[in-house]
């Protein structure tokens, strides 16, 4: 006979994270668009790029088109998984009323977060292998070393606190379909005018200012500086610390259960 | 849990309007009242999700906001709707649920009671309206909680399947549970409580056991209730 005597308490920290990563991996595994975002635009553009002749005919950079390209493609996937993604998953997830159900859970917020995130890196790291194995293949000569594998590490994980601070917080203040759209149309405006595929150098004179400026910028320069240059990209870190601080700010303002 | 002087204002709109109430532990307790009478309102109030504009909610001692992630381990929402990724497998979410528990209670028996073993691998997005309440009973209980808040716990639900939640209420309660109800089903209200508040415009009108709100059996508890929050015609 099952009793049901009251025995309440929280798990373990580590282990409920370890839990909201392993369920988010999942989820996104099953999601057919979240995949397309994830793996196949950044690698068809790395094909495109760098295993076609295109990449000599687009303003990617001085040197080798699949030299360039990596590291910008790279940038490209840390921003469709750590932005476009968990925004639009999130924005749904309170849709569902999932937020609210985890919000009477021994979850707590951090908990929540930090499982996001998991779920982000876990991501990440099935990105990198597969973008990094598809450049070596067509060639690519990464410079630097050490210096350059830090330089992509630092940049990844900054990167991935701002953008993904940016999208926690699309996804607390609008509707899911106002996310949805939203950051989609963001996605879109930073590939084209973020100086994600293209150095801020090949901006009209005008826009290099404010260019230079954004998010996006500094995570594909940054990741540049480390393969290209084989230099570690403080610059790029600070300039992506400063927006996670900003925006990490806004979404502990802005979060809410409901 | 004590409620005092509770006011929560949707704008210019005061949805609950300096409401207090007590439920006393080990019991189940039914918070009544029409549409827009504030009911889960108070109730959210009581999990966290509402900020109280004035006065003050205790739940098991502790302020549902300021104490959010010392309380949420003792208690057990069930939401009206919702709740769930919509690719999620039903059992996926139970255990996942479960896991955030130090003591839940055995998934395989849970699953048995509430029949929900034919469903287990169905995304929740397919589920019937009947299985996602079920489930959502589930996941308000596997953590073992000391007070659960069952918000319409047996809409959508065939007769049989009404009984069922009504025994597992019952024997929750038997097990030390308290439980909060929030229902538009009288009977269920006259069945399962030991005590029932009546909420009407934000305010507390009625409050008592079944047996003293019928005077003693003599009217039912929809009569009583209908009396209660009837509008009032202007001559």
């Amino acid at each position: 006979m099952t009793t049901y005597a009251p025995q309440p308490g929280s798990a373990p920290w580590s282990r409920k994270v370890l839990a909201h990563t392993r369920m988010e991996f999942k989820l996104l595994a099953r999601n057919g668009e979240q995949l397309l975002l994830a793996l196949v635009i950044p690698v068809g553009l790395l094909l495109l790029l760098g295993g076609t002749g295109l990449g000599h005919r687009l303003p990617l950079g001085d040197g080798r088109p699949v030299d360039e390209a990596v590291p910008r493609v790279l940038a490209l996937a840390v921003l469709s998984s750590s932005f476009t993604s968990l925004a639009i998953a999130t924005g749904f997830e309170r849709r569902y009323g999932v937020i609210k159900r985890l919000g009477a859970s021994p979850l707590s917020r951090t908990g929540l977060l930090a499982g996001k995130i998991g779920a982000v890196l876990a991501v990440q790291v099935i990105q990198l292998a597969v973008l990094i194995g598809t450049g070596f293949a067509l060639g690519w000569q990464p410079a630097g070393g050490p210096a350059a594998v830090f330089g992509v590490l630092l940049m990844i994980f900054c990167g991935t606190a701002a953008f993904a601070s940016l999208g926690l917080l699309m996804a607390g203040v609008l509707r899911a379909e106002a996310t949805l759209a939203a950051a989609n149309l963001i996605y879109l405006l930073l590939l084209v005018g973020g100086a994600v595929m293209t150095p801020v150098d090949e901006y009209p004179a005008g826009m290099q200012s404010v260019v230079r400026l954004l998010p996006s910028a500094a995570l594909a320069n940054g990741l540049s500086n480390s393969t290209v240059d084989g230099i570690v990209p403080w610059a790029a870190a600070l300039s992506l610390a400063l927006w996670a601080g900003v925006l990490g700010y806004l979404v502990s303002r802005t979060f809410r259960w409901d | 849990m004590e409620i005092d002087n509770l006011v929560v204002r949707y704008g210019e709109k005061a949805a609950v309007d300096g409401l207090s109430l007590t439920v006393t532990g080990g019991s189940v307790t039914s918070v009544l009242g029409p549409n827009g009478a504030g009911k889960t309102t108070t109730v959210e109030s009581c999990e966290g999700f509402r900020r109280p504009d004035s006065g003050a909610v205790r739940v098991l001692g502790l302020d549902p906001i300021a104490d959010h992630d010392e309380l949420m381990p003792r208690i057990g929402v069930m939401l009206q709707e919702g709740g769930a990724w919509s690719g999620v497998r039903a059992l996926e979410m139970l255990r996942y649920v479960a896991g955030l528990h130090s003591h839940p209670l055995d998934i395989a028996t849970l699953v048995d009671r509430l029949d929900l073993g034919t469903c287990g691998k169905t995304p929740y997005r397919r589920l019937s309206g009947g299985q996602k309440q079920r489930l959502s009973l589930a996941l308000a209980i596997v953590g073992r909680p000391e007070i659960a808040f069952l918000d319409e716990p047996t809409t959508g639900l065939d007769p049989h399947g009404r009984r069922e939640i009504w025994q597992l209420i019952r024997d929750l309660r038997d097990d030390g549970v308290t439980v909060v109800l929030t229902t538009h089903a009288m009977d269920e209200a006259e069945q399962l409580s030991d005590h029932v508040h009546v909420l009407a415009a934000g305010k507390l009108i009625a409050s008592g056991t079944p047996d003293s709100l019928t005077e003693h059996g003599t009217k039912s508890l929809e009569d009583v209730y209908l009396a209660l929050t009837a509008p009032k015609r202007e001559n």
